[in-house]
């Protein structure tokens, strides 16, 4: 580590800017494997069944108890859903517009990968100089909404360059979705800058970093409830999975795509699960900082618990987000949007109006 | 044809918030979950380690049975093949120069009995026609093979499936009787 002291700010930056880069990717991957994992083990408990429980490398049963035991979790089993996923037959029917159809899935995939590059997901690593968040960005939150509207395009498109009727009613739907909730999660947000003052992500931890009773959930509960329920039909998750809803658009959007590029949706929508999970923890339940409230860490361990605490906390959203899948039936169409028009943008504004008189009344 | 009209409600006020479906979804998951995972309740059989339990009277492969004695009770009177409605039986007599039954009384026992597991329909008819209690439709319903060949069932293979079974043994009743005219008690005078 000395080594690295003598090299010039910028190199060191670059260095450190590259390695984190790497790190969130790997970490945002295997939580994106393991995350399908989680739903179909959740998935299968509902649904009074054990759940993938058989896949496993040669070696492990020759490893007592534990081996077995993981097995049984179906701990080895997406590794073998991805191998599966790069060996499978690429088939691109004749009729689709081809140049789009491939585009679609890139473009699915990576705006929600690129969120994740604001989300502070640990203080430091004991020097105060290397903040464990990829972009340190002023306008953090702003970037991520910007990127995040992004996600649309992929879907969109997917279903535009199927050239099939069930894609292209999932891209219908999925762009009208989109957009109508992006403007509730936005209004959401407004009020906890109104609060925090900064659009910075880690001036919005460094505010809710005093321990559970500081977390901006009790502050602000309804925008909490709104940025909820607009991140599940952003995610396109049920109970708004409309562009997607198997049962009546067969698969909507990625009907017509196998193999890696369906894959690729998949990621996509996971990996928007992971980076919406993340925003709300960043921004509702208090970041890395732990519930009994924490300073930036100066040691290597406490930088490490603080992203131990980041890590729960998203682990502990994505099971809401898989459970819920369970809980509630598909929203018919007008409801969906009913509810976001009428309902959530009304409230996100009333939100804005009272946090917005409050501040003026109690801030001097 | 009366109509009825089936009165619906308004939701109320509470009922619109989904809040009832939501702590309704809560209630119902959480449920079964705990179920699955703290009580082991999970309805699936885990079928090469679990197997269900066949119920009496169930129709599975036909195999040929012995008798108590360890004999082949088929006569090859070959009734089985001749009603085998998709033909899976193929029956080689033994012939007039042929080996002669394992038992006592009985006329002859089959050279070669097949039976093709592919073309099977396990109707029961062979069971059912046979006059000497040979053939019985046992509990196996999971065949399986790596080639055509292999899914055709020799004598040998039918008999080690088949086991034993404790029915009557009627050329060895016919044995006995003739044995008994012997020594009629009215010779015995």
């Amino acid at each position: 580590m000395d080594s690295i002291q003598y090299l010039d700010p910028t190199t060191q930056f670059v260095l450190f800017s590259i390695l984190k880069v790497m790190l969130v990717f790997a970490v945002a991957m295997t939580g994106v494997a393991y995350s399908v994992l989680v739903e179909r083990k959740v998935s299968a408990w509902i649904q009074d069944r054990p759940g993938p429980n058989r896949v496993a490398p040669f070696f492990v049963e020759f490893i007592p108890v534990i081996g077995p035991w993981l097995t049984r979790l179906g701990i080895f089993q997406p590794m073998a859903d991805g191998l599966k996923s790069f060996l499978k037959e690429d088939y691109t029917p004749s009729y689709v517009r081809k140049v789009y159809f491939w585009l679609a899935p890139a473009i699915a995939c990576v705006p929600s990968l690129m969120t994740l590059a604001v989300i502070p997901f640990g203080s430091t690593l004991g020097n105060a100089a290397n903040k464990m968040v990829i972009a340190d960005l002023n306008v953090g939150i702003l970037y991520s909404f910007g990127i995040v509207s992004l996600g649309v395009y992929g879907i969109v498109l997917a279903g535009y360059a199927a050239n099939s009727k069930y894609p292209f009613l999932g891209g219908i739907r999925s762009s009208a979705q989109m957009i109508s909730y992006e403007i509730a999660m936005g209004m959401s947000v407004v009020a906890i800058f109104l609060l925090v003052g900064d659009l910075n992500l880690s001036s919005v931890i460094q505010y809710q970093s005093g321990g559970l009773h500081q977390w901006l959930i009790w502050k602000q509960p309804l925008a909490f409830v709104i940025f909820m329920i607009a991140a599940f039909a952003e995610t396109n998750r049920l109970p708004f999975d409309l562009p997607e809803s198997e049962t009546e658009l067969v698969g909507g959007y990625h009907t017509e795509y196998s193999s890696m590029k369906f894959a690729l949706f998949f990621m996509g929508e996971y990996a928007a699960m992971i980076a919406a999970s993340g925003m709300m923890v960043t921004l509702f339940l208090g970041g890395w900082s732990s519930p009994f409230g924490s300073e930036p860490a100066t040691t290597m361990l406490g930088g490490l618990i603080h992203i131990g605490w980041f890590l729960a906390k998203v682990a502990a959203l994505m099971v809401v987000f898989i459970w819920t899948r369970w809980m509630l039936p598909r929203f018919r169409y007008d409801q969906l949007m009913d509810l976001g028009w009428r309902r959530f943008i009304p409230l996100a504004l009333a939100n804005i109006l009272v946090t917005a008189l409050i501040v003026a009344f109690t801030h001097k | 044809m009366s109509t009825k009209v089936v009165d619906r409600a308004p939701l109320t006020f509470y009922e619109r918030t989904y809040l009832p479906a939501i702590l309704g979804g809560i209630k119902v998951t959480s449920k079964h979950l705990f179920n699955t995972l703290v009580k082991g309740k999970a309805v699936t059989m885990e079928y090469p380690e679990q197997k269900w339990v066949v119920p009496a009277g169930y129709r599975g492969a036909p195999y040929l049975v012995k008798d108590q004695e360890g004999a082949t009770k088929c006569v090859s009177c070959q009734l089985c093949e001749f009603v085998c409605p998709p033909k899976a039986i193929k029956i080689t007599p033994p012939g007039p120069e042929g080996q002669p039954a394992d038992r006592a009384n009985a006329e002859k026992m089959p050279q070669e009995f097949e039976i093709n597991m592919l073309r099977c329909i396990f109707c029961g008819f062979c069971q059912e026609v046979c006059p000497e209690e040979a053939i019985f439709l046992q509990k196996d319903y999971s065949l399986t093979g790596q080639s055509r060949e292999e899914m055709i069932y020799n004598k040998e293979k039918l008999l080690k499936l088949g086991g034993t079974h404790a029915g009557i043994q009627k050329w060895k009743h016919k044995l006995e009787e003739a044995q008994e005219q012997e020594t009629f008690p009215v010779a015995k005078k």
